[in-house]
């Protein structure tokens, strides 16, 4: 009997395939209705151009979806998030104002975000509510209790280390981007050099099966939930300090549905199991990307989310499985059974071998 | 049946399928010939191609080369409800039912008579009291499916199949989660059908009930036809030496190492209430004790309660004569206890999983997740334990959810063997498992007793666990009733000693 060839591992690059193609196509568009979509210039010590404006403001969806990811693959959902960046903008807004330095606000929003994602995966975990109903508490509430922080006005402030945080550059690029993209590396790191991921995608897969082969499933349930709540507070951070103040009604609204949205264009199944926080992110710059084409096409803005609507559609429909397998029997049509020919089993061989 | 066929023409012939998928060919030029009124077994072990080709003959997948014909028409049914429509029905082991409608519904779903705009409920029901009485079944119809036993409700969706297509039926592991009185049952009503003259195809991993029922058989072996027969003109030995393709080994039993070794476990009024009385074990390195009892006996329990899947309401575990906390699982493994389940598919796969992340889990959950193990290290296990066990894969990267049943199992078992535990709970490690794998694991679990290990194995097959049992436990409405010794070890004893005890009640 062969043993079973060790074979290469299924590669990164085959994965995120399908993603850099439609990000690719979403560029393409941004450069057919404004050729000079991919010119830089470096002006005032700073980038410009659209490309940087793409990953610029995209940074705070591509926050929420690292988050997001985990969550979903432990077959989860995460609906506080946008919520949540508002809390945390508030936190971080009132500290401030206050006379706080900008480090410890900061701290003061990550810990907010964090308390919020403990509150979410103590639900989940321990009370075993459904994620969608258990987040969804967190949703409604999340903006009343960013209210109470503002004291139900837009808190605007001036603190130049704050501001820095979503308005300034490091060496030349804008900060927003430099977070986003760390924080992506330092989480894909961690989970992909650790038991992490494996672990998080067998819960995902099969809890029962998981708790009993030893996995700790409510703990890794309650950190997904924390890791997305965090990720949330910097967004709201940043969302915050862009615009030099903290809006509880309006910050992050509607954004949690960007970043499920992100994670799925990225690949990853909302019934949970194996993912790629990479594919996630290109989702949430394809997401931005198609903004763009929108902004850019120079469309009154009543046609943006019917317009943004069918792109995304038509993106879906290229992955969706029906399509897919359509395409992979086209391609194993190609393919001549033949060569990999199972060898029968030889049982001689196999006595003789004992 | 409104026109019989005649009895040389076969109801449904297929000819030459083919069917590849990427890296194998999971059918190569196989042909079947269906008579009616005759029963006809599918045999083969477990990635034979049996459901590959019980899949292309419904529809479920497309063949890529070959011919059927039914009734001598030439069909191409591209999906189940097109080959329910031409007459080919379909029953699987897990009864795909709707437990939580009535038992009409379940019948008629889909197809309700219906008056005017509504469904005519009482015509329904009446309806269907009629077809369950023609399978000698007096039930109520209206009540919810869910009330009746897994049997029934085989029987209902037999009904069903056949009302429904009426020429073909295939019934696929009908057997596989009913007790001996429920089979019969069953039995029962496929005759009825053979004498109606349809013809049923039977796929079973119990030889003996194949030759109870089947009168013609087909044997693959690696997605080839080895062999077509009349059963009542060989003998199972034949058909097994058929199956495998090597004359099975006769089965040693040994049982003179009744020395076993040091006390390892010892388990003292344990219980929960409401799930398994309190009881006390003790288990000694080297030895393998066997629990037995009917199905709902206590014996699942006994082995989720040790391991900590439930947590115990009272009494305590002692390992090496320390007492040890096993409030879950986690607690369990770290005290290298091990627990291969009995659902393989809900409790023990991950299914989307590779199948070195499946070998992997446990270990790795021991571990911790902090410190994973290198890439080689994993490789070497998972290597080392697919060779040892023969486990039979195109690559370690598969998603574990497309080995055959025989190949989990014994994936499953390298998990936990990879964990080096020194008590080792199997659950029916040989259930739903073919011949061959079959064979292996009773083999393995001779080895690793041999090697020392202690062993606590609940099983339904007397015969097997009679086999590699140094004691046997028997159980009875979740209680232990008694503890067989020595030469007491025998398939009647046990039988003796749980039907004593329901005389004695």
């Amino acid at each position: 009997m062969s043993t079973p060839s060790a074979g290469p591992r299924p590669s990164v690059f085959k994965r995120i395939l399908p993603q850099l193609v439609i990000l690719a196509v979403a560029l393409a568009l941004n450069v057919v209705v404004f050729p000079d979509f991919f010119h830089i210039d470096f002006r005032n010590g700073r980038l410009f151009g659209n490309l940087i404006d793409v990953l610029n403001r995209g940074a705070p969806v591509a926050l929420l979806c690292i988050g997001m990811t985990l969550v979903i693959a432990t077959k989860g959902i995460d609906l506080s998030v946008g919520a949540v960046m508002a809390i945390a903008g508030a936190v971080a807004a009132s500290m401030v104002v206050e006379g706080h330095g900008w480090g410890t606000a900061l701290l003061a929003a990550m810990a907010a975000g964090g308390l919020c994602g403990l509150w979410n995966g103590f639900l989940v975990a321990v009370l075993r509510i459904q994620p969608i109903v258990a987040t969804l508490v967190l949703m409604v509430a999340g903006r009343g209790i960013a209210q109470l922080v503002t004291e139900g006005k837009i808190l605007t402030f001036d603190n130049a280390g704050l501001i820095h945080l979503g308005a300034g550059t490091v060496a030349g690029v804008p900060t927003p981007i430099l977070i986003w993209i760390a924080l992506g590396a330092l989480v894909t790191f961690v989970v992909r050099r650790t038991a992490l991921g494996m672990l998080i995608e067998a819960i995902g897969i099969n809890e029962r099966s998981s708790r009993l082969a030893g996995i700790n499933s409510r703990v890794l349930l309650v950190c997904v939930y924390l890791v997305s709540g965090l990720c949330a507070a910097l967004a709201g951070v940043i969302v915050a300090a862009d615009i030099k103040g903290a809006d509880a009604n309006n910050a992050g609204l509607w954004l949690e549905l960007d970043a499920i949205l992100a994670v799925v264009i990225g690949g990853n199944s909302l019934l949970g199991g194996r993912f790629s926080i990479v594919a996630s992110l290109i989702g949430a710059l394809i997401i931005q990307s198609v903004n763009s084409v929108i902004l850019l096409s120079g469309l009154p803005p009543e046609f943006n989310l019917v317009i943004k609507a069918l792109l995304i559609l038509g993106i879906l429909v290229i992955q969706s499985p029906r399509i897919g397998n359509y395409v992979y029997m086209l391609r194993a049509s190609d393919i001549q059974p033949q060569p990999d020919r199972p060898k029968p089993i030889d049982h001689q061989e196999k006595e003789a071998a004992r | 049946m409104k026109d019989v066929p005649t009895p040389d023409r076969p109801v449904l012939h297929a000819r030459g399928i083919s069917k590849f998928f990427p890296g194998t060919i999971a059918l190569d030029d196989v042909s079947v010939r269906l008579m009616p009124g005759e029963v006809h077994a599918l045999l083969g072990e477990n990635g034979a191609g049996k459901s590959t080709l019980i899949k292309c003959l419904t529809g479920a997948y497309r063949r890529d080369a070959g011919v059927m014909e039914l009734d001598g028409q030439e069909v191409d049914p591209a999906s189940t409800a097109e080959s329910q429509r031409l007459g080919i029905g379909t029953v699987y082991q897990e009864v795909n039912l709707l437990p939580n409608l009535t038992v009409a519904e379940n019948l008629f779903l889909g197809r309700q008579p219906t008056r005017g705009r509504f469904i005519a409920r009482r015509r329904m029901n009446a309806m269907a009291r009629e077809v369950l009485e023609s399978y000698g079944l007096d039930i109520d119809p209206a009540e919810p499916l869910s009330g009746y036993s897994v049997a029934i409700q085989q029987v209902i969706a037999i009904a069903r199949a056949v009302d429904m297509s009426g020429k073909v039926l295939i019934l696929d592991e009908p057997t596989a989660s009913l007790d001996h009185d429920e089979v019969q049952l069953l039995f029962r009503v496929i005759r009825q059908l053979k004498a109606r003259g349809l013809a049923v195809v039977f796929i079973t991993h119990f030889l003996d009930q194949v030759f109870d029922i089947s009168d013609r058989a087909t044997v693959l072996r690696n997605g080839q036809v080895v062999g077509e027969c009349l059963l009542n003109e060989v003998t199972q030995h034949d058909v097994v030496t058929m199956m495998l393709g090597r004359q099975l080994e006769a089965r040693v039993q040994n049982r003179d190492t009744g020395r076993a070794g040091k006390t390892l476990v010892e388990i003292s009024d344990l219980g929960k209430r409401g799930m398994i009385d309190p009881f006390s074990l003790t288990i000694h390195e080297g030895e393998v004790v066997g629990l037995a009892g009917l199905l709902g006996s206590g014996r699942t329990e006994t082995a989720n309660l040790i391991f900590g899947v439930v947590p115990a309401d009272q009494g305590k575990i002692t390992l090496r004569g320390k007492a040890i906390d096993i409030t879950n699982p986690r607690d369990a493994v770290a005290h290298r206890f091990a627990l291969c389940p009995e659902d393989r598919k809900v409790d023990g796969i991950v299914g989307d999983l590779s199948v070195r992340d499946n070998i992997i889990l446990a270990l790795q959950a021991r571990q911790g997740w902090m410190r994973p193990i290198p890439r080689a290290k994993v490789e070497e296990i998972a290597q080392s334990y697919v060779r040892a066990l023969d486990i039979r894969l195109a690559s370690l990267d598969m998603p574990i959810r497309l080995l055959s049943g025989g190949n989990q199992q014994k994936a499953l078992l390298a998990r936990w063997l990879a964990t080096n535990p020194d008590f080792l709970i199997l659950d029916e490690p040989t259930r739903g498992i073919d011949v061959g794998a079959h064979a292996e694991i009773i083999a393995l679990i001779e080895q690793l007793r041999a090697d020392g290990m202690a062993l606590l194995v609940a099983s339904s097959e007397l015969e097997e666990l009679v086999a590699y049992s140094t004691r046997v436990i028997v159980l009875r409405d979740r209680q232990q009733v008694r503890e067989l010794t020595g030469d007491d070890i025998s398939p009647a004893t046990i039988i003796d000693v749980i039907a004593t005890e329901e005389a004695a009640r």
